[in-house]
């Protein structure tokens, strides 16, 4: 068969996960500089699942499309290393401060102008927000069916995809026709790691808005190797209503941020002693809190 | 029109717990803003059901059963939610954090272009006023989640849009069965006039749900375990104490990541809320996301080799040392004070 044009929804997320103590500011705000800017995990099972289709597939194409700032370019060159075929960026100052359903406003649009394709796949959720919302909203606006945190292709034949499901108490195989957009679980395959052919070819893969700084030589290898173009979109390149985009379009505010504050305990510190540990359990068999 | 509605799930005939759950809470809002709670149930063989959720305050259940509407599927529940809340225009919508309502939610958010926020823990009623414009809102739906990892609490708000949309995690609001003469209307959903053959074109070939088996959210006694375990084989310690004692074994998302031990034991924020009289912690430094899901434990111990461990200032009591030296002293002295 021909091969499938699969789109990968990926986003760089500030790492979350291992929030050292210097993460927040004593003003209670988010420390972003402490805090490295990586591929959101997920979205790095979504491309794995996208390269095994191809993998099987022959003809198969992945374009990666991210929206954020203009470093966010780094994750589309990470999975060029990986092996996916193109990306595009889109980035605007008008796209700032969008909540979840303005981002999946933009995505569907540029996803539209893509057209067409057969599998639009994405991350669960992004760990900065785990919302979990950005799929299933993309798939609302493009009008399609959707499958939410898959775990494993097991088929793709004559324009249906078959996919085994990972839900909270169990798991679910389902059919599903493309075009199609999918969610992907964490507990779906680990992405392979970058291929040393794929990583010499596209490392010097730009973006428009990273070549400002460039020499002619370099311009002139642009030329000659079209692949190295990062495609990046504005809000006109999409045909976004502004009105729809940024703060104004988020139906979502922040009212209030605060820290979170755990109100102290007396606490007791206790060596593990033997005599401790001993009074230490009697004391918890008299008070009837085991026992 | 400005009601509260409540989507209930339902597995195997049963209503789910967090849906029970958030019936409480939506009758507690619906009593603060002197409107109606409104159930909404979509499933298939549902004769009965109302029996289920009348006790937890509903005075209206809307009901769509139809047998191609069991098992729960994304097209077909969307489409007859967004159809009802387009004529009933709630207020405010609430589903359960679950394998469902995050898959349902965003598809009404965004076919009905209205505010939602995922994994709320509180939900309160309040006024607000725009900074830049002076605009004043009365008796908003205040959506309180952690974000950025749980290190921050926001308060989200959807000053314009209606219905204003949260999901909330199993367990974070509390079930409560209120005063018994509590009997509403139920409604007949007219299915059809919403569904068309595009909305069943995912085919569901296989099923398996397992009836959980752990349940850590009401357990007395939880022996919890993170990243300082150490690995999997180290988990046994933990699984022995909690033998002796009646308790049950949990971990933090650190621990789950790891591998050490299955998501559905998961404590914090993107796990279970928990509040047991008991609740030891073995190596767990005490992230923000996991302490919001266990601060409420009456009484807390924890076994760690940091002295600075963030966990040990809302700990009741802190053993310095290493768990696989401490725990089995304390099944010793607690078999010999027992005996």
């Amino acid at each position: 068969m021909k091969g499938l044009k699969i789109i990968v929804l990926a986003k760089q997320v500030p790492d979350t996960r291992n929030v050292g103590r210097d993460a927040m500011k004593a003003d209670g705000t988010v420390n972003r500089a402490a805090l490295p800017a990586i591929f959101n995990p997920e979205d790095l099972n979504a491309l794995e699942l996208a390269l095994r289709i191809k993998d099987t597939n022959e003809g198969t194409t992945v374009t990666v499309l991210t929206m954020g700032p203009g470093r966010a370019a780094e994750i589309i060159r990470e999975a060029m290393y990986r092996g996916a075929d193109k990306g595009v960026l889109l980035t605007d100052k008008k796209f700032a401060g969008s909540d979840t359903l303005a981002t999946s406003y933009a995505l569907s649009l540029a996803v539209k102008k893509l057209a067409p394709y057969d599998l639009v796949i994405a991350g669960r959720q992004a760990i900065d927000g785990d919302t979990a919302q950005v799929g299933p909203q993309v798939a609302e606006k493009l009008g399609l069916p959707q499958v939410t945190y898959a775990e494993e292709i097991l088929s793709v034949r004559k324009g249906r995809v078959t996919i085994k499901r990972r839900l909270e108490r169990g798991v679910e195989t389902v059919e599903a026709p493309m075009p199609l957009v999918l969610t992907v679980h964490s507990s779906a395959p680990a992405c392979r790691s970058r291929n040393a052919r794929y990583t010499i070819k596209y490392r010097h893969a730009r973006t428009l808005g990273e070549l400002q700084d460039t020499s002619e030589d370099y311009l002139q290898l642009r030329k000659d190797r079209p692949y190295l173009t990062i495609d990046e979109w504005g809000v006109s390149d999409v045909g976004a209503d502004v009105d729809q985009l940024g703060l104004s379009g988020s139906p979502t505010k922040v009212r209030k941020i605060e820290n979170v504050v755990f109100t102290g305990r007396d606490s007791k510190v206790i060596s593990g002693s033997e005599n401790d540990i001993e009074a230490l359990m009697k004391e918890l068999i008299d008070s009837h809190t085991i026992g | 029109m400005d009601n509260v509605f409540v989507y209930c799930e339902i597995e195997e005939g049963q209503v789910a717990e967090v849906s029970l759950e958030l019936l409480s809470k939506g009758r507690s809002l619906a009593d603060r803003l002197g409107c109606s709670l409104e159930a909404a149930v979509i499933g298939a063989g549902l004769k009965g059901i109302e029996k289920q959720i009348f006790p937890y305050g509903a005075d209206v259940i809307h009901i769509a059963d139809d047998k191609r509407l069991y098992p729960y599927q994304t097209l077909p529940h969307s489409a007859i939610l967004n159809g009802l809340f387009r004529e009933e225009k709630p207020r405010i919508g609430l589903l359960g954090a679950t394998s469902v309502g995050r898959d349902l939610a965003p598809r009404i958010a965004s076919a009905l272009k209205c505010g939602l926020t995922a994994d709320c823990t509180a939900l309160e009623i309040g006024d607000h006023t725009e900074n830049k414009t002076g605009k004043e809102y009365r008796d908003l739906l205040y959506q309180i989640r952690p974000a950025f990892g749980g290190n921050i609490i926001a308060t989200i708000i959807n000053p314009e849009t209606r219905p204003q949309l949260a999901t909330v995690r199993e367990g974070v609001m509390k079930k409560e069965i209120c005063a018994q003469d509590c009997k509403g209307r139920v409604k007949t959903i007219d299915s059809d006039k919403w569904l068309g053959d595009d909305d069943f074109v995912v085919k569901i070939i296989e099923r398996h749900i397992e009836q959980s088996k752990v349940n850590i959210k009401s357990a007395g006694i939880i022996v919890a375990g993170g990243y300082g375990v150490g690995s999997k084989e180290n988990f046994r310690h933990l699984y022995d104490l909690a033998g002796v004692l009646g308790g049950e074994v949990a971990g933090s998302r650190a621990a789950v990541d790891g591998g050490f031990i299955e998501h559905e034991r998961q404590v914090g924020q993107t796990g279970v809320t928990v509040r047991p009289r008991l609740y030891i912690a073995c190596g767990i430094s005490g992230q923000i996301q996991h302490r919001a899901g266990m601060d409420q434990s009456s009484i807390i111990i924890s076994i760690n080799n940091d002295p600075d461990a963030p966990i040990n200032q809302i700990a009741d009591y802190t053993i310095i040392g290493d768990l696989t030296d401490i725990i089995p002293k304390m099944i010793k002295y607690y078999q010999k004070n027992t005996k």
